[in-house]
């Protein structure tokens, strides 16, 4: 490990000085500390900002706001979660281990860096770590990585579950930086790879997470997360599926669909949630509109086995959240 | 790429012991041997390289003062910034029960409660835990009694090699302590952080029921 400076923000203003001049913010450490082990990461300054006032878990009316820094362990357990957004809690603890959970933060969650394993692998080429240098995984071991929103530069999967469920409620997120507040939606965080792969989020320098606001709405306990992966519990996932319905009298009103595992960021699908809007909520109409969903994809060399799995896992979401099973 | 950077102080292989040869344990054996071999491969440039990086960092890289609650007693330390809390206990507080598996935080191994919850203590800077209260494996027995979850294991063989044991155990007392333990399907799930390479599995979940039935 390079090393560093490390040194503790008393106040949002103090770390966001320290920031905006190049330091980086660590909050669980859970990414970044085996980055920085790996010599992936090698930040000169970091700023612990665990000290600031951002844990709140709240209702706000039928809306539930998230503190960046609440843990996703303490998210996952708040019964104002489980009251409002039940989908943000079985997401939360499909993600890592119930240790990583007890430290990983909700504003990392969303920053969290990429999982493919040519990232990782210094002798390797990879753009994200190194622009310019290409990408080993367009023609190596790509089982893992994206069918959606890929480039020629890069194709890693983001690895987070609960921003899959975020982006499917179209949450939105509060930063503040230098120049002041702004809002705007999650799904507004996540950058394509483009040409430019390293650049993932679009937050400026220095620019702080404050807090997620779930948006309240007809879905509620019909919403569920799905996650496909190699193990049953501790794995990312291969595909994954945030589903939510609106169902009266069997016909569906509306829906959010979002996907991980699959895009090079939380893929929301809104063509097949218009083809659900009117429908019969039933296994014909899920299947349907599923069908939408592969439009686009482009598989890698050993990842065509996702194009089939990505429907399947979004019918299967879907019956579990309109309980037709 | 050599690794030049990645050796904190901690890991150079110091601790405390200083008594007679006859009273070295195999661990300190092995860590003396280690440090000797270490050196003697570090080339004079590697040396003057070293210390020229460390020269120009001259702010990163200072120890700094760190106070930690172990097991109940309150230690003063000063630790280099890039410390893993793992490091700290193993090498620097010679409590070596804690394992250091993968150093990734994928196996679970040095799982440990820092203010009551359970972490792995290979992902966290310990500069970034002034004050917390720390609990291991070393300060699970009481007057010589194991804890009921010591005992479990035991009893139900809930190992084979024993290295993963200290984490599954600081683990299992985590996932009690969150009512986790309802059915053996639960355990399972709630204690995925954990790997086996010996695949004890059947007697850790049992030995943790048990015990989460008796407390």
């Amino acid at each position: 490990m390079f090393p560093f400076v490390l040194e503790k923000a008393g106040s949002a203003e103090a770390a966001i000085a320290a920031a905006a001049a190049g330091a980086r913010y660590i909050a669980g450490g859970t990414t970044l500390v085996d980055l920085m082990r790996d010599e992936v990461e090698r930040p000169e300054r970091l700023v612990d900002i665990n000290a600031l006032p951002l844990s709140d878990i709240r209702a706000d009316g039928e809306d539930l706001v998230i503190g960046a820094l609440a843990r996703m362990s303490d998210v996952a357990t708040h019964p104002e979660v489980g009251r409002l957004q039940p989908i943000i809690a079985e997401s939360l603890i499909e993600g890592a281990s119930p240790q990583l959970r007890n430290m990983a933060s909700m504003g990392g969650n969303l920053l969290q860096r990429c999982r493919c394993p040519y990232f990782r692998m210094l002798d390797a080429a990879c753009n994200k770590r190194d622009p310019g240098s290409g990408c080993a995984a367009i023609d190596g071991l790509n089982a893992g990585n994206a069918i959606l929103g890929t480039s020629d530069h890069c194709v890693a999967t983001h690895p987070s579950d609960v921003a899959v469920a975020l982006v499917a409620l179209g949450a939105t997120m509060r930063v503040r930086g230098s120049d002041g507040e702004r809002s705007f939606a999650v799904e507004d965080l996540f950058r394509l790879p483009g040409d430019t792969p390293h650049l993932e989020h679009t937050l400026t320098p220095g620019e702080l997470i404050l807090d997620i606001r779930v948006p309240g709405g007809p879905y509620g306990r019909r919403a569920r997360y799905l996650k496909v992966r190699d193990r049953a519990s501790y794995e990312f996932a291969l595909v994954s599926a945030a589903v939510a319905l609106d169902v009266e009298e069997g016909l569906i009103r509306s829906s959010r669909i979002a996907v991980g595992g699959v895009g090079t960021k939380p893929w929301r699908l809104r063509a097949c949630e218009t083809a659900l809007a009117g429908k019969p909520a039933d296994r014909s109409s899920f299947e349907a509109a599923a069908r939408l969903a592969t439009e686009g994809v482009r598989p890698l060399s050993h990842n065509h086995y996702k194009a089939e799995l990505l429907p399947r896992t979004i019918v299967r979401a879907l019956e579990m959240a309109g309980d037709v099973a | 790429m050599t690794n030049q950077h990645q050796r904190s102080p901690g890991e150079a292989g110091t601790n405390g012991h200083s008594g007679p040869a006859s009273t070295l344990s195999r661990r300190t054996v092995l860590q003396m041997a280690g440090s000797a071999a270490s050196l003697a491969a570090m080339s004079h440039a590697e040396a003057q390289s070293i210390s020229e990086t460390q020269s120009t960092v001259a702010d990163a890289g200072a120890a700094r003062p760190l106070q930690l609650t172990v097991n109940g007693v309150s230690r003063e330390l000063e630790v280099d910034p890039r410390q893993s809390l793992l490091d700290v206990l193993r090498e620097t507080l010679d409590l070596t029960g804690t394992k250091k598996g993968c150093n990734q935080g994928a196996c679970g191994a040095c799982t440990i409660l820092v203010n009551g919850r359970r972490i792995v203590s290979c992902l966290t800077l310990a500069s970034m835990h002034d004050g917390a209260e720390i609990e291991t494996i070393e300060g699970l027995e009481k007057n010589g009694e194991l804890h009921p979850l010591q005992q479990a294991f035991v009893e139900h063989e809930g190992l084979q090699c024993g290295f993963c044991t200290p984490g599954q155990i600081m683990s299992g007392l985590g996932c009690i302590a969150e009512g986790h333990a309802g059915s053996p399907e639960e355990i399972r799930f709630w204690m995925s952080g954990n790997i086996c390479r010996c695949g004890a599995y059947p007697g850790i979940v049992a030995a943790v029921a048990d015990a989460a039935g008796r407390s």
